[in-house]
């Protein structure tokens, strides 16, 4: 089953390598990982996917708790939470096509970013399936290359999430 | 007072209470070495970075203190890494210190320069590089505080060489602020109350206790807890000096070499307390029939050892000295229940008693040829009671757990997790300098014996009297007895042909050794090792294909034991 995880770690020399080394060396997987500070510098948000058995992801949140540079973990599997990705896009594009391009653009609400004779780049925010649509529809015309910032999330109502 | 980083560095060690470290100089050490020229902290200067970790370890596996190394940069560095591991395995106390090349060089491969933070991430604890003077203090206070608390470990420090140079105001911090680093002590009443229901509707319980019994020092509260419910105690490697194993309701080591009544007794309980102990494979076998009767209680400290590889019915999170101490607490105050339940009892240690005379920890004497167990047997007989015991890693590591009975806590030093052959020499080591009044021997394999025996110049340089016994079989004799069992006899590479003469590797570094090749030499050899003072080497000529039994082959179950050749 696959997990969303949020870590706060500190934002320090060497923390994003012991939980990539933590990852790799207990054999669990990483889907995507994204990694920022949060309002105060001393603190960085990783959000973490990852896939596993009910058993691997009890070994991963703790496994992650146990690590002194970690200070809070939440699994929003089972929580009520928003993801968002945001992916660019360079699309090739002919006569023919470049008209139907911007229609999906339009259609997915995205942006086109930079313009050249033959290609469009595009921008788009959403949730992981939201951008794996738009990549479908695109994918005939010729993907030239496409950035995924894999997603970060937030859960929904009142109350954050700090340390 | 301003101080230099190198200042700061051994002023914080004392603040730590240190008086003693291992370790070996270089040049991006060579200011700490200045100024260690006319300090009070006493320094051993070991012949092996390696060894220097292992001595530390040995230290602080008989003290509970945290040991103590500094190494130099690159090669130093990175050869404190399987001393580093041993620890981390283990969860031993120690920090380890290595220099650094200059902050302006780190990344440019320099001279001696090692990534040595990145190379441990995965076996300490926690690992710090210094990068400003003004964080070093505080650096120390947090590695001896991550080192000591919770589930103990190596913390390593990497200090460049001019953060050692550079100055600043000292003034050791009295506090630790670790925002992501709380161990839980406190055991949870509700769950312990549950455990003592759990024992008390039991008819078939079993202790199996860990290294952790010896690290938080709850062996009064788990002998407390064994006499007053009379439970049977299975001991892991790790744990056989945490409980008499003279005692009536010892089972002794359970597992891949364990006792046929410990494995048996494991396999057919109905409650398997788990207490300070990680169900390692060694012990386990194969996993999904380990204790496949039982529930299970499992109490740790660290809450990633729990149902990491076993399902566990409950779990309590605390330092064993406080869960231990209130479960007691609990149960004393069941008088009635438990006079009921000792009753019961009665069946179920019968039902061992048999297993433990239908096959007792044993093997055939001879009148011709050393028998290793023999020579372990004699050891004991003629040792002091708080002799502290060290061993490599191989055959003769498993003679000695099955057969020296230990009575007394942190008496027994063996590499457990890793597995590092090389570690009983130096550990011996380190537990003298610890205790130098303690009888201290280090039982070892001709193979193990050669992987750092180079610390023999040590021994003698400090006139550290530690007795080493070599089982010598000119076998790697763990690997052979597999090969033997499982390979057919195709003895690849583990016939060590060379015979060589250890009693005079033993004079050439200015120490004393006997060889004893005749059943009969044994007792006089011991006894005249005993009776020398500083370091003593014994060579005993051992049956060569001698076989530790019972085993469990690699994949069975633990009641699928060989039980002879």
């Amino acid at each position: 089953m696959r997990h969303t995880i949020s870590v706060l770690v500190e934002n320090e020399f060497g923390v994003l390598s012991r939980v990539s080394g933590l990852f790799s060396g207990r054999g669990f997987n990483i889907e995507s990982l994204s990694v920022a500070p949060t309002l105060e510098p001393n603190t960085s948000r990783m959000t973490i996917v990852t896939t596993g058995d009910d058993r691997v992801l009890e070994q991963i949140t703790k496994q992650l708790n146990k690590l002194i540079s970690t200070i809070k973990v939440v699994d929003f599997t089972s929580k009520d939470f928003i993801a968002r990705e945001l992916a660019l896009i360079k699309v090739a594009t002919e006569a023919d096509t470049r008209a139907e391009a911007l229609r999906i653009v339009d259609i997915f609400r995205a942006k086109v970013i930079d313009v050249t004779p033959k290609t469009y780049t595009i921008e788009i925010t959403g949730a992981p399936a939201k951008i794996n649509g738009i990549l479908e529809l695109l994918r005939p015309m010729g993907i030239k290359e496409v950035v995924r910032s894999g997603p970060v999330v937030i859960g929904r109502g009142a109350k954050g999430v700090s340390g | 007072m301003n101080l230099t980083g190198s200042q700061i560095l051994l002023e914080s060690l004392k603040c730590e209470g240190v008086d003693t470290i291992f370790g070996y100089p270089g040049g991006a050490v060579i200011n700490i070495y200045d100024d260690l020229y006319d300090s009070s902290i006493h320094h051993i200067l070991t012949r092996h970075e390696q060894a220097a970790v292992h001595a530390a370890d040995g230290y602080a596996r008989c003290t509970g203190r945290v040991g103590v190394v500094i190494a130099t940069s690159g090669p130093g560095a990175t050869n404190t890494v399987t001393g580093i591991a041993t620890a981390y395995m283990d969860s031993i106390p120690m920090v380890i210190v290595t220099g650094q090349v200059p902050t302006p060089l780190i990344g440019n491969d320099a001279f001696q320069e090692a990534d040595i933070c990145g190379i441990t991430r995965p076996c300490t604890k926690h690992n710090f590089l210094v990068k400003n003077i003004r964080d070093l203090a505080r650096t120390v206070k947090e590695a001896f505080y991550i080192a000591r608390t919770g589930r103990p470990g190596p913390v390593l420090i990497d200090l460049p060489k001019d953060i050692q140079v550079a100055t600043h105001d000292f003034t050791y911090p009295d506090t630790v602020e670790l925002r992501g680093y709380k161990p839980t002590y406190s055991g949870n009443l509700r769950q312990i109350e549950k455990a003592a229901e759990m024992i008390l509707a039991a008819r078939r319980p079993v202790l199996y206790v860990g290294g952790g019994i010896n690290l938080s020092g709850a062996n009064a509260e788990l002998l407390a807890l064994a006499e007053l419910t009379r439970i049977p105690v299975a001991t892991t490697l790790m744990a056989m000096s945490a409980f008499p194993q003279r005692h009536p309701l010892a089972l002794g080591m359970l597992g891949m070499h364990g006792t046929f009544c410990a494995n048996m007794a494991v396999t057919e309980c109905d409650l398997l307390i788990a207490i300070g102990s990680r169900f390692d494979d060694r012990v386990t076998g194969r996993i999904d029939s380990f204790a496949e009767k039982a529930k299970i209680i499992h109490v740790d400290v660290d809450p990633t050892s729990i149902k990491k590889n076993v399902a566990v019915d409950l779990p309590i999170v605390g330092d064993l000295l406080d869960v231990l101490s209130k479960l007691n607490d609990s149960l004393d105050q069941k008088t009635e229940h438990l006079g009921v339940f000792r009753e019961q009892l009665r069946a179920w240690q019968a039902h061992i008693a048999t297993w433990q005379e239908r096959h007792p920890m044993a093997y055939q004497p001879s009148d011709t040829v050393i028998k290793p167990q023999y020579v372990i047997q004699t050891l004991r007989e003629l040792s002091q009671d708080d002799a502290i015991i060290t061993t490599e890693v191989g055959q003769h590591q498993m003679w000695t757990a099955q057969f020296f009975s230990f009575t007394q806590p942190r008496t027994f030093l063996t590499s457990g997790g890793l597995g590092t052959m090389g570690f009983g020499l130096p550990a011996a080591l380190g537990a003298q300098v610890a205790f130098p009044e303690r009888q201290v021997i280090d039982i070892s394999g001709d193979g193990s014996f050669q992987m750092n025996s180079q610390e023999l110049a040590t021994l003698v340089q400090y006139q550290l009297p530690v007795k080493i016994v070599i089982l010598n079989n000119n076998y790697l004799g763990m690997v052979r007895q597999w090969q033997q069992m499982f390979f057919n006899k195709r003895y690849s590479q583990t016939v060590m042909e060379l015979p060589i003469d250890f009693v005079k590797l033993a004079e050439a570094y200015g120490a004393v050794g006997f060889n004893a090749t005749q059943v009969d030499e044994v007792e006089t050899v011991i006894r005249k090792a005993f009776a020398t003072p500083g370091p003593v080497l014994m060579n005993f000529k051992i049956s060569r294909e001698e076989n530790v039994l019972p085993m469990v082959p690699a994949g069975k179950a633990i009641h699928e034991m060989v039980l002879a050749s």
